[in-house]
């Protein structure tokens, strides 16, 4: 299913990487400039250690301040670079589906819906809803430590495309899922970015991610 | 952001204070009060103080009960730790030693004293079988003119200080690796300890045993309790002279309190000898490549110390909760013959207000404690930058500097300025519980995985809303233990409610310790008993809460 977005939130609007530099102590890690088309996945390849994730964390706006980074990040006419983390409206998912771990299933999801979503039946609607969309419904009672791995990524995912994201930020996310899952997994990902027209980030050292993702590749650190 | 107040505010209630107290004691230790008469600079107070009987042997009782605990504790934790870490009777040993970080120093000295008297719980179990006593040996075993019984006080209630402390530094080295490398190069558990991670272990935990080392020199509640009186050591000494009422004392008492200082300092210097000494004898014995290879005799008796400690603890808290309900007692019975609730019935109508005060000013300054170190953690993670050096090194300055070489200064200010009563209390007790919470609280928050954060951020949730819904709830635990921590510190401390309350608040523990010279054992019993229970019931209340409260979510279980 396809999320409407909620409110004012921008959809299949291309995210632009302009000139962004990214250094540590002088060293430059990774230069780039790219356009990501909605719907499609740019992944950037790196091994261990060459701060591919640190690009994640500039556009998200969440970079450590022992970095030094310049360049701008655009989502259709809204530069990303120019507002606090909050505003930026980054869907990320991280190696560890990092659901919390003090709220049930359906309360994770509850928490990443929109404030402009008034009405506590809709809202529950729209949790349910997401969780049908990535096939676990019904689990909202359910404590999130009690989900299989492949469960928790997809609640992970849901809860992201929730938030009415402007882009797909994805740090590893499919680098702890065993073989089997991960595939489907990457499936689903992909599908739902496509579906939701949004761009999306992929930093990955697997090469059957970036297969997968189908869509450009830019090798960094190498 | 109300945040960027968190650290200037924390400086200036943990140093104001303690310069304030120090400029107020300084200046009458020179004969300089106008409020008393003192309108010049002179050295009468020091010449008074020098002309004291017996002001020699106190300094030395102090020097050396200091540093005697000091030494013997942390070589206990250091070999149960060296010997232990890393095997399975190692957690059940911590398990059991960390609740006694929150018994109070008086309370535990009082069950010490009722074990170990000739009237005690000790004897009484070995008489008249093994004895022959039918009646108390005339013995001087508590307040020994040597001061080992408060010597033995001290190291059971600093051993599980040391051994938390210990605790966490432990992960900043490889335990279990560093172990292999050194067994398999033939070294004894304890030799390969010392000579592998204990070097940057104890550069953790220096300034922690610098605390233990200046409050065993200047401690006055553990040893109005076990201490020697002919003469009593110099912090007790002082603490009398202070709460003279003739008023022209306190020249004296201010002098004693600057004499305090050099004795503390005195201390520090010699240790840091020690220091020396001991890293020069461990490079020799690397060098010279000895493997002590049959440390089994030492790891036993490091064990046993441990569990001796405990059992003293545990032993004495019990001892003092059967004195509370004793009727009819006689010795050498090991039991009493009755059991009654006269005591506490007796006891309760003057304990209300007492207890009262306890509580609230326990619960005032273990908020205060919490919100400001809540800022100042809140603000480092604002401002990506950790509290260094300098930052630990003040947040224990309390600690370090002797209590009596600046509350004294700070009684004086408080009660010229006409500021003496709970409030004062509050601001004083601060002092003390804001470095523990602080301490506690400080690494289960910059443990915290901050992806958690980015995910809320991404999600569109604001700083503070991440804060409110995420980080708190996830810290939950954390933050109520480091405020029991907080709590549990306020309720034990004596000198500073003594001296701020002049007189006039009194607490629990002021009340208990003040009964030790009477001897009144089932008064005493209810009074520490009291005094021991409060801290556990605010660590019941920190684990009980999350337990509540998050009992369906499986990974908020400790």
């Amino acid at each position: 299913m396809v999320h409407k977005r909620p409110g004012s939130m921008t959809a299949d609007q291309a995210l632009t990487l302009d000139r962004i530099s990214i250094s540590l102590g002088g060293r430059t890690l990774l230069a780039l400039s790219h356009r990501v088309e909605p719907g499609t996945v740019l992944t950037v390849m790196g091994p261990s250690g060459s701060g591919k994730s640190t690009l994640l964390a500039y556009i998200g706006g969440f970079l450590d301040r022992a970095f030094g980074a310049s360049g701008t990040v655009t989502v259709g006419a809204i530069e990303l670079t120019a507002l606090p983390a909050e505003d930026r409206h980054a869907g990320i998912l991280f190696q560890d589906p990092l659901l919390f771990p003090h709220m049930s299933v359906g309360a994770n999801l509850l928490f990443a819906i929109p404030q402009i979503v008034k009405g506590r039946a809709a809202r529950q609607a729209m949790a349910e809803a997401a969780l049908d969309g990535v096939g676990l419904s019904g689990m909202a009672e359910r404590d999130p430590d009690t989900l299989s791995g492949g469960q928790k990524a997809r609640v992970a995912l849901a809860r992201a495309l929730l938030s009415g994201p402007r882009m797909l930020l994805l740090d590893e996310p499919f680098s702890k899922l065993d073989a089997g899952l991960r595939q489907q997994m990457r499936e689903l990902v992909f599908a739902k970015a496509r579906g939701n027209g949004l761009p999306a980030l992929l930093v990955t050292h697997d090469e059957a991610d970036a297969l997968a993702a189908g869509g450009p590749v830019v090798r960094i650190g190498e | 952001m109300l945040t960027r107040l968190g650290p200037p505010l924390t400086v200036l209630l943990l140093a104001g204070p303690i310069l304030a107290g120090l400029l107020g004691t300084i200046l009458p230790a020179f004969g300089y009060l106008p409020a008393l008469g003192g309108g010049s600079f002179s050295l009468d107070p020091f010449r008074q103080l020098f002309d004291q009987p017996g002001i020699g042997m106190s300094v030395m009782l102090s020097l050396s009960t200091g540093l005697a605990t000091t030494a013997v504790s942390l070589l206990i934790v250091l070999v149960f730790v060296a010997g232990f870490a890393g095997t399975r009777l190692f957690g059940r040993v911590q398990h059991v030693i960390s609740p006694l970080l929150s018994v109070p120093h008086a309370a535990a000295a009082f069950g010490l004293a009722f074990l170990i008297a000739p009237s005690g719980m000790i004897a009484r179990m070995l008489s008249p079988e093994l004895t022959g006593w039918e009646r108390p040996p005339d013995l001087l075993i508590v307040n020994d003119p040597m001061g080992l019984s408060m010597t033995a006080g001290l190291i059971v209630k600093e051993i599980p200080f040391l051994l938390l402390i210990m605790l966490a530094a432990l992960p900043q080295v490889d335990l279990a690796r560093s172990r292999q490398l050194s067994t398999s190069l033939g070294y004894g558990r304890i030799a390969g300890f010392v000579l592998g991670p204990w070097a940057p272990i104890y550069r953790q935990i220096r300034l922690a045993v610098f605390a233990v080392l200046a409050f065993s020199t200047s401690v006055v509640d553990v040893a109005a309790i076990l201490g020697p009186t002919t003469p009593a050591p110099l912090a007790v000494r002082l603490t009398g002279w202070m709460n003279d009422p003739d008023l022209s004392m306190r020249f004296l008492a201010s002098a004693g309190a600057l004499l305090q200082l050099g004795v503390t300092a005195a201390a520090l210097l010699i240790w840091i000898g020690m220091e020396q000494a001991g890293a020069w004898l461990r490079d020799n014995l690397a060098g010279a490549g000895k493997r002590f290879r049959h440390d089994r005799v030492i790891r036993a008796v490091g064990l046993t110390a441990m569990l001796l400690s405990a059992a003293a603890i545990f032993g004495g808290l019990a001892v003092l909760g059967l004195w509370s309900i004793a009727g009819l007692w006689q010795f050498p019975d090991a039991l009493p013959a009755e059991v009654t609730g006269q005591s506490w019935m007796n006891a309760a109508p003057h304990i209300l207000d007492p207890l009262a005060t306890t509580l609230l000013v326990a619960l005032l300054s273990t908020a205060v404690a919490t919100l400001l170190t809540l800022l100042c953690l809140i603000r480092e993670n604002e401002t990506g930058r950790i509290a260094g050096r300098g930052a630990l090194a003040l947040i224990y300055l309390p600690l370090i500097v002797p209590q009596v070489a600046f509350l004294f200064g700070l009684q004086l200010l408080f009660i010229l300025g006409g500021a003496a009563g709970l409030a004062s209390l509050v601001v004083a007790h601060l002092v003390f519980v804001l470095p523990y919470v602080f301490l506690s609280l400080s690494d289960p928050w910059r443990a915290y995985d901050r992806r958690y954060e980015a995910v809320a951020a991404g999600l569109g949730k604001n700083r503070l809303t991440t804060l409110l819904r995420v980080r708190m709830p996830m810290l939950l635990r954390a933050v109520l233990t480091a405020a029991a921590v907080g709590f549990a510190v306020s309720i034990g401390l004596y000198l500073p409610t003594l001296l701020i309350g002049a007189g006039r608040v009194t607490t629990i523990t002021t009340e208990a310790v003040a009964l030790a010279s009477g001897g009144n054992r089932r008064v005493i019993g209810v009074y520490a008993f009291l005094q021991s229970a409060l801290p556990a019931l605010g660590f019941l209340v920190a684990t009980a809460v999350p337990a509540l409260i998050f009992r369906n979510r499986r990974a908020m279980r400790a």
